[in-house]
């Protein structure tokens, strides 16, 4: 009797439990896609808003999508903004703006990956100031440095010149790069190379033939990152750089909103064409810049 | 971990360009704050002319000499002491007080949603629900979009005429024209963007609380909102700290967003410390020793938030890094 009351109750309860996750499940689901919307609307407006006629946009009747599908504002970005000599400025906006991510990037990772890899697996004097010194400089970005950065390159006559941005751009490459690449040897077991090293191979030699190849998904996760940072920049690349032919394509581009304020049809063409290829490499590289992140900090 | 010497080795050539490009700048910066440095009397650097004779500048008390290719007027600032912080501190005209001000509202009101959102989806993506690797992904996708296009995108939405929400919603609402509408539109776009990494990061934290403890709290009969109080949170508590602190400091010091929805206005009304000690450096008469003198100010306020944050906030036994 008593047990029969008993299995019965735990029916109620486990029917009661499992009706509860149904309707917290569908709750979650609902709430999810609502935020969804929101966080993805305006990604989807500056995509609408690229395929539309400059009438329709600067129309006070908003269409969610557009009524008369051109290409017209693409083809103004890729082959329509010439200057006066003929140049194609979108062009030359994106061969600077390449230059200098991927020489930044290449030095980012070249540098740090040997002190990464001491900070991983050496012990030594002073190597934890050396990670404290890292992340604090990544603590603090642009803001303070530029207006130093501004007068030393203007004292050695690298103001507007390319290396004096890359050197700019590397304050912040460079301790990023140390510390997720620091996670990423973290994750490597230290068993092949003491294996080599006992074999008579020198420390460089394990770190070079070993442990380097092993990390190489890795650098190229944090090859991406530093890509996406360089390649993202605005404000040093405003205050050091000088010229039209001279800018970087986001400096380039927000030339338009004051050029001719009300040019949104070209420049949401233009925003898609610069985001649409660091949104792929973003969407691979994505779930190990957290784990990068935390696994540096964590194994301190 | 083995002990050797080597190690010098290897993480030399990154401390030695680290050194050159972070810590001389900012010594230099800190250096620069105590002199009455402007554009007109720092090195000044010129072509030579046709002539092949370096001319003097009219507001220049020195005239140039030619090294290499170029004229070269060396640079004539003088060390004025605590000059630039008292100024910055006690003249009006320099609205550091307004502006700090705004710069703290700017921050508590982007942190607390930038945390609690980030919290919440959190939560609902550490549910065992179908499809939550496709909401994770959609979710973090503002991330990848370079923050300058996401400041054009927001400054377009806000827009007062053709903008989507006035016209969408048949409202005449002043986003970027008033000044509270301001603040309050680039803390919209900001959050907007701030919140894949928060989200993220604390799902890195939930998903790392290891599961046998919830059982253990089933098995002791404990509801959800206990498990969420004694389990959850304490847990979380480092993800949280560090979050939080990075957090504000990102945020005390953004730029792109403010600079480019609503640049500062109107009226000065979402201007915050670094871009007004950007305008000082870089506006039409740029005094690099003032902004020089903001620069530092601004470090030295993150720097004491930081380390009143971890001794409050840091247990016993625990530490940050």
């Amino acid at each position: 009797m008593n047990r029969r009351v008993l299995s019965k109750d735990v029916g109620v309860l486990r029917r009661n439990a499992s009706q509860r996750k149904l309707y917290a499940d569908l709750a979650t689901h609902a709430v999810l896609t609502v935020v969804c919307i929101i966080m993805l609307f305006p990604i989807f407006w500056v995509i609408s808003t690229s395929f539309k006629t400059e009438n329709e946009v600067e129309n006070s009747n908003v269409t969610l999508v557009p009524r008369e599908f051109t290409l017209d504002n693409y083809t103004h970005i890729l082959t329509g903004m010439t200057n006066p000599n003929g140049e194609n400025l979108t062009w030359i906006w994106t061969r600077n703006s390449l230059l200098v991510a991927l020489i930044t990037t290449a030095i980012g990772v070249l540098l740090a990956a040997s002190c990464a890899y001491a900070l991983s697996r050496f012990k030594f004097r002073g190597r934890r100031g050396v990670m404290i010194a890292f992340l604090v400089t990544q603590m603090f970005p642009g803001a303070i440095l530029i207006v130093p950065l501004y007068n030393i390159l203007n004292d050695f006559g690298l103001l507007n010149s390319w290396p004096g941005l890359i050197l700019a751009y590397c304050t912040v490459a460079l301790p990023f790069s140390v510390w997720m690449l620091k996670g990423f040897f973290d994750a490597i077991p230290y068993d092949l190379e003491e294996a080599a090293i006992v074999d008579g191979c020198s420390p460089f030699g394990a770190y070079w033939r070993i442990a380097l190849p092993l990390t190489l998904p890795g650098i190229a996760v944090v090859s991406f990152f530093n890509f996406m940072t360089a390649w993202n920049e605005f404000m040093l690349a405003l205050t050091l750089m000088d010229g039209e032919l001279n800018n970087t394509l986001p400096v380039g581009l927000r030339g338009f909103i004051f050029q001719f304020e009300t040019s949104w049809h070209y420049l949401s063409a233009g925003a898609v064409l610069v985001t649409i290829p660091v949104m792929i490499g973003f969407f691979f590289a994505q779930k190990y810049l957290v784990s990068g992140l935390t696994a540096g900090g964590v194994k301190g | 971990m083995i002990k050797t010497r080597m190690a010098y080795y290897f993480i030399a050539p990154a401390v030695i360009v680290m050194a050159v490009l972070v810590f001389y700048p900012l010594f230099s910066g800190i250096n620069l704050s105590f002199t009455n440095a402007t554009q007109a009397n720092v090195l000044q650097r010129s072509p030579i002319p046709r002539s092949g004779k370096c001319i003097k500048a009219p507001i220049s008390p020195v005239a140039p000499t030619v090294v290499g290719n170029s004229c070269i007027t060396p640079a004539t600032y003088e060390y004025v002491g605590l000059t630039n912080y008292t100024t910055i501190l006690t003249n009006e005209s320099y609205q550091f007080w307004p502006v700090f001000q705004q710069t703290v509202v700017w921050t508590i009101f982007n942190v607390i949603p930038h945390i609690g959102i980030g919290l919440g989806l959190a939560l609902l993506l550490n549910r065992n629900i179908k499809g939550r690797t496709i909401y994770r992904v959609l979710l973090i996708l503002p991330w990848a979009v370079p923050s300058y296009i996401s400041a054009f995108v927001w400054r377009f939405i806000f827009n007062g005429d053709i903008g989507f929400l006035n016209n969408f919603f048949d409202m005449q609402v002043p986003w970027l024209s008033n000044p509270n509408w301001a603040m309050f539109s680039v803390i919209v776009a900001n959050t907007w963007l701030a919140i894949p990494f928060n989200m993220v990061t604390i799902l890195g934290g939930l998903q790392s609380i290891p599961g046998d403890l919830y059982e253990a709290a089933n098995v002791d009969g404990a509801n959800t909102w206990q498990k969420f109080t004694s389990i959850t949170m304490p847990m979380l508590r480092p993800v949280m700290m560090t979050a939080t602190l990075l957090g504000v400091i990102w945020t005390f010091n953004s730029f792109n967003i403010i600079f480019l929805v609503t640049e500062g206005g109107p009226f000065r009304s979402t201007e915050i410390l670094a871009t007004w000690a950007w305008r000082y450096g870089f506006s039409q008469r740029p005094e690099f020793g003032i902004a020089a003198a903001f620069s530092v100010i601004i470090l030295v306020i993150l720097i004491a938030f930081s380390l009143l944050y971890i001794r409050v906030l840091q247990r016993p036994g625990q530490e940050a890094i």
